[in-house]
């Protein structure tokens, strides 16, 4: 399962790089993601939400919330930069985006600075 | 100026307006003018600033003596909830960024309105709605709410007065908050003036932006913990409640997440305006502009990383509580790195002690105090015997009406001839810093002793020990409300009858001041191209022979 996920991820990183590049030339044209693109990271989302609800059934201890969290972050990313078309915007959206990412889990972080260590 | 300033010939925002007429009340109403929402602000937001003083000193005269003196246990919970809500939620967080930043964020920078004017207003209808609802929750029945302004778990999901519709009320003023951040931001990043680069930029403008990503990044996280409460009572998921698994600090880690960095959201301004007066003032370029201007963006994420130093007493992990309280010292750090370079401004300066100045002065003293004694409720060890005194209650009135309250007077009577193109009483006006001044320390030291007595915060009954202080206090609230009604009446005496200001009476050089009093409806004629540092004052010489 998890062989399955790096390849969807690694594929579909590398299928837009190309496209990507193109549109940083002249970004303001109207994009459009090969559906091949969409369809991987479907199959990616899916495939990342079995993992999510196979480990929930397993007792992991301390490490449930972090594993749970982290695959839900993943799936956020691509959707970010895929389905909302991050990745081919300007780097400025990439910062804003990049410190409330960052602030969220600060927050996170120090939350469990106290949950954990009751 | 180069400019070319003709106040004969241009037309103020006064005259010309966004709408098809140019005055009545729906001018003001609908109008997407920054200048015109700056000032439909100031006039509800001080209503609500009066309303809560009003609170405030019905509250004191309830403690002017031990035992019931003028209302009931229940009546007092219901005011100490409604003064923190009122002043809190309708003054201090919209305050000097709804107020100052809405008129000079876009003059500051050469632009001739926000990014977006139409969501500017959107904004200001919001905060209507919401502050409409929180009045409706005090008439309808059930009762005012009194959770203290703080809504903590369990007690706000069991009260019967009227909370769902009160924090929902909070939850609709966090969108103009949200809305005006992103205003803000937009603004500053699409819109400077050609020549205005990040480091021209002048420091209000630095601590308006800071305070806009707080704004946008923090608010989000009120408005879900309200939502989570709001579900807690009508549906008892059991979020917070532990016999159905939850986590009543949960609560507090939620509601503090957001409400720490408020306190950012409610002084970086205050603290801006503050680099605005000095050089002005000093007649000396800021000293130490990139470290002033960068403290602000420290402060606002800092500011995300010690909210836990308000639950040392909550039962949280000892872990936590020594990382919060060391944590909260960093802070300590920008906030020195900005007062250090305020004094070494006005080291060698020209100093005009005019009012905007006077109440500089009064807000570094005060703002110090409240500061310092921060550091001793953010003391892990200290804050255990001063929890939920008023020690607490003297240190926040300290740091909020002393820093950001002052600050706002400050910058209304920096601004006022700006914004009106008249001038009030400059004689009153100074003698209300000082009247402000004394009743101010009248009114809150004497908490800063009580508290360390052990005189718990949110009583409306004390021991006999405590009568002294408690009526000096009282008599201290009435002075101040006495020196409000000056300080308010000079500002509305002026605004309907003052005599006419000179286009730039204290000699600032920041963009505002190169154009008209009050400022046409573009706010330039020409949109001016920056060739100068902010606070650069050799250009006053340019400035009077352009004009």
């Amino acid at each position: 399962m998890n062989l399955n996920l790096n390849h969807n991820l690694n594929l579909n990183h590398s299928l837009n790089l190309d496209p990507n590049l193109n549109l940083n030339l002249d970004h303001t044209q109207n994009h459009s993601t090969p559906y091949g693109v969409y369809i991987l990271v479907w199959l990616g989302l899916l495939t990342l939400t079995a993992i999510t609800v196979t480990v929930a059934g397993i007792d992991l201890g301390n490490y449930t919330l972090f594993i749970a969290l982290t695959i839900a972050a993943i799936k956020s990313y691509l959707v970010i930069t895929i389905f909302m078309h991050i990745k081919y915007e300007e780097a400025i959206f990439k910062v804003f985006l990049l410190v409330s990412g960052m602030t969220l889990l600060i927050i996170f972080v120090l939350t469990f600075v106290d949950f954990s260590y009751r | 100026m180069v400019n070319g300033i003709d106040s004969a010939k241009t037309k103020s925002f006064y005259e010309e307006g966004t709408t098809k007429k140019s005055s009545g009340l729906a001018s003001w109403l609908f109008s997407t003018d920054h200048k015109r929402i700056g000032l439909m602000y100031l006039v509800t937001i001080s209503v609500f600033f009066c309303v809560g003083a009003i609170f405030g000193i019905l509250m004191r005269l309830e403690l002017m003596s031990p035992g019931e003196t003028i209302m009931k246990a229940e009546t007092y919970n219901s005011f100490f909830t409604l003064h923190g809500v009122i002043m809190i939620f309708l003054f201090i967080i919209p305050g000097i960024p709804a107020v100052f930043g809405n008129f000079f964020l876009p003059l500051q920078i050469g632009a001739k309105d926000v990014a977006f004017p139409r969501i500017n207003l959107l904004s200001y209808w919001i905060y209507i709605i919401g502050a409409s609802l929180v009045l409706l929750s005090l008439l309808i029945p059930g009762g005012a709410i009194d959770t203290g302004w703080t809504f903590y778990i369990p007690y706000s999901v069991r009260s019967g007065s009227n909370i769902s519709l009160a924090i929902f009320a909070a939850f609709v003023l966090g969108f103009s908050s949200i809305l005006t951040g992103l205003n803000f931001i937009t603004t500053v990043h699409r819109m400077r003036a050609p020549g205005m680069t990040w480091f021209r930029m002048p420091l209000f403008v630095w601590a308006t932006y800071a305070t806009a990503w707080i704004q946008i990044i923090a608010t989000p996280v009120i408005a879900i913990t309200i939502l989570l409460v709001i579900l807690e009572r009508f549906f008892g998921v059991g979020i917070f409640d532990p016999a159905l698994g939850g986590d009543p600090i949960l609560f507090q880690h939620m509601f503090w997440i957001y409400s720490h960095p408020a306190v950012y959201i409610m002084i970086l301004p205050a603290m801006g305006v503050v680099s605005e007066i000095i050089p002005t003032f000093a007649r000396r370029t800021i000293f130490g502009y990139k470290a002033i201007a960068m403290s602000s963006l420290a402060i606002a994420f800092v500011g995300y990383l010690v909210w836990a130093h308000h639950m040392f007493t909550s039962g949280m992990s000892d872990t936590a509580r020594w990382i919060f309280s060391l944590l909260t010292f960093i802070v300590a750090l920008p906030s020195g790195v900005k007062v250090f370079n305020w004094v070494a401004t006005m080291y060698k300066g020209s100093i005009d002690p005019k009012p905007p100045f006077l109440w500089v002065m009064s807000f570094i003293v005060l703002f110090s105090i409240g500061g310092l004694t921060g550091l001793v409720v953010g003391s892990l060890a200290t804050d255990i015997h001063l929890h939920d005194t008023y020690f607490v209650v003297a240190h926040f009135h300290y740091v909020m009406f002393g820093g950001t309250g002052t600050i706002f007077f400050a910058a209304l009577y920096y601004w006022f001839p700006k914004m009106f193109g008249k001038m009030y009483n400059i004689k009153v006006a100074s003698l209300g810093v000082l009247f402000f001044f004394i009743s101010f320390n009248l009114l809150y030291f004497p908490k800063f002793i009580l508290g360390y007595m052990g005189m718990p915060r949110r009583y409306y009954d004390y021991l006999p020990q405590f009568a002294d202080l408690q009526l000096i206090s009282t008599i201290g609230s009435w002075l101040m409300g006495l020196t409000l009604i000056l300080i308010i009446t000079n500002i509305v005496s002026a605004i309907i009858k003052g005599k006419k200001s000179e286009e730039n009476p204290w000699g600032g050089v920041t963009l505002e001041w190169h154009t008209s009093s009050p400022p046409p409806l573009e706010n330039f004629e020409v949109i001016p191209e920056v060739k100068h540092e902010p606070y650069d004052f050799s250009q006053l010489e340019e400035m009077k022979h352009g004009s």
